[in-house]
């Protein structure tokens, strides 16, 4: 790892930042918390984290000019990019929790659960889970046995192609829990609450990607 | 699964950062002077310790309407934790679980023994009777939304002499809802014992904080495995 390696942390008012740049920093990344399209440009990585409904966050990343910046950096560029739970779903067409249109970046489509077949399982999925790894891409290496991480969301990616599936977890039936396609990656649960597992893989994140 | 409680023994973010380090699955931050004091939430501090925290945390503490318990949950915290304010205003829990979710309201109810031997629920630390009876209340505030509930016996409490085992035993056959068990806690057996009388979760506090009989400040908490092998 570089000296000059710094992840850019992208925030843009959607949730609490701290744990994120607490965990990294822990694991010894230097990190940058920003809003800034010209800081972000400058960065090793970017980590697009979320929490709360999809128009507002598409809605706030074009008010600050986010989207263009990411677009450019991203996918002209082919920096490392990992977007964490609505960061992930940001990362798709579209959502059925909205109505804007998502970054469009990985072939997916964002969806309710569907649990009518297990009416005892509530709506959102909120709790620690285990991930399977679908041996696809390099993320979830290194994750000891029996790694859990801490989950709290109602709606899930369907990605067109199984080839951008890296990683399925069970809620009522498997859905999508880590994607990728390229240097893009998407996580659906919250590697910074979910204490040793998360920090694991952010240091894969941050060393291999 | 397994669920702090912590109630700190110096700086709360130190205490945090060894949860972390211990791997704890919740964290839950109460502050039990807030309402006793007529203060609402400390939110510049809620926030600074949830940037600390690795893992997801539940937040308790004079919480008086909806928009003090959507502002902490902004914050970053996972589940608000509603007592003296909910018992003394049921609807009041209706309003928050409407608002965001039942998920993410936790009821808290503090009881302790009267005098003629039956269970009672006490508001305002423990300071106020309320003469309401646990399992009508339980039942009325998962009625309301809250998506959990948590036990907390004033008598136990601090104590490490073991779980009320009769109260968690009746209250959670009431409701549908986890019931989390807190005060008493004294070792793991006790924690084993209270799942078995139908808690979903126990929270300690003394148990992890105090070691010995001098009760000198150390914190610890269960391995992995250990836990698995309690709860599974």
């Amino acid at each position: 790892m570089g000296a000059t390696l710094t992840i850019a942390v992208i925030d843009y008012g959607m949730g609490n930042v701290g744990s994120m740049r607490n965990m990294l920093a822990k694991i010894g990344v230097e990190t940058v918390v920003t809003s800034d399209p010209e800081v972000i440009m400058g960065a090793s990585k970017v980590i697009l984290p979320g929490v709360g409904a999809f128009d507002n966050a598409m809605r706030r990343l074009e008010q600050l000019d986010l989207v263009a910046a990411l677009d450019e950096k991203v996918r002209e560029q082919g920096t490392p990019f990992l977007g964490v739970c609505l960061g992930m779903q940001l990362l798709t067409m579209r959502s059925e929790e909205g109505e804007l249109p998502g970054l469009g970046w990985i072939d997916a489509e964002t969806r309710l659960f569907d649990l009518s077949d297990h009416p005892e399982l509530p709506i959102p999925h909120m709790g620690w889970n285990t991930v399977q790894d679908t041996g696809r891409g390099p993320l979830l290496v290194g994750q000891a046995d029996g790694a859990r991480f801490y989950f709290v969301h109602s709606y899930r990616v369907q990605a067109r192609s199984e080839d951008d599936v890296l990683g399925v977890t069970n809620y009522g039936g498997e859905f999508a829990s880590v994607i990728g396609h390229g240097n893009i990656w998407g996580v659906q649960f919250h590697p910074e609450k979910s204490h040793r597992y998360g920090m694991t893989l952010l240091n894969t994140f941050a060393t291999t990607s | 699964m397994g669920f702090k409680d912590p109630k700190y023994v110096g700086d709360p973010r130190n205490a945090v950062k060894i949860f972390n380090e211990k791997m704890a699955d919740e964290l839950a931050l109460l502050d039990i002077d807030a309402t006793p004091k007529d203060r609402g939430p400390r939110f510049e501090l809620i926030e600074e310790i949830v940037g600390e925290a690795f893992m997801p945390v539940a937040y308790g503490g004079g919480i008086r309407t909806v928009e003090d318990a959507s502002r902490i949950i902004s914050l970053g915290v996972e589940k608000i934790i509603v007592g003296t304010h909910a018992v003394e205003d049921p609807v009041f829990v209706r309003g928050l679980a409407e608002h965001l979710g039942r998920q993410s309201i936790v009821a808290c109810l503090d009881v302790k023994r009267s005098v003629g031997g039956s269970y009672q629920v006490r508001t305002r630390s423990g300071q106020k009777r309320t003469g309401a009876n646990p399992i009508d209340l339980a039942r009325q505030l998962e009625d309301e939304g809250a998506g959990e509930i948590i036990i907390n016996s004033i008598d136990r409490d601090g104590t490490m002499q073991g779980f009320d085992l009769d109260l968690v035993r009746s209250v959670s056959s009431a409701v549908g809802v986890p019931l989390i068990a807190c005060g008493g806690a004294g070792s793991l057996e006790d924690i084993r014992q209270v799942v078995g009388v139908g808690a979903s979760a126990a929270g300690a506090g003394s148990l992890f904080v105090f070691h010995g009989r001098h009760r000198s400040v150390l914190i610890s908490y269960p391995d992995p495995e250990t836990l698995r092998e309690i709860f599974l």
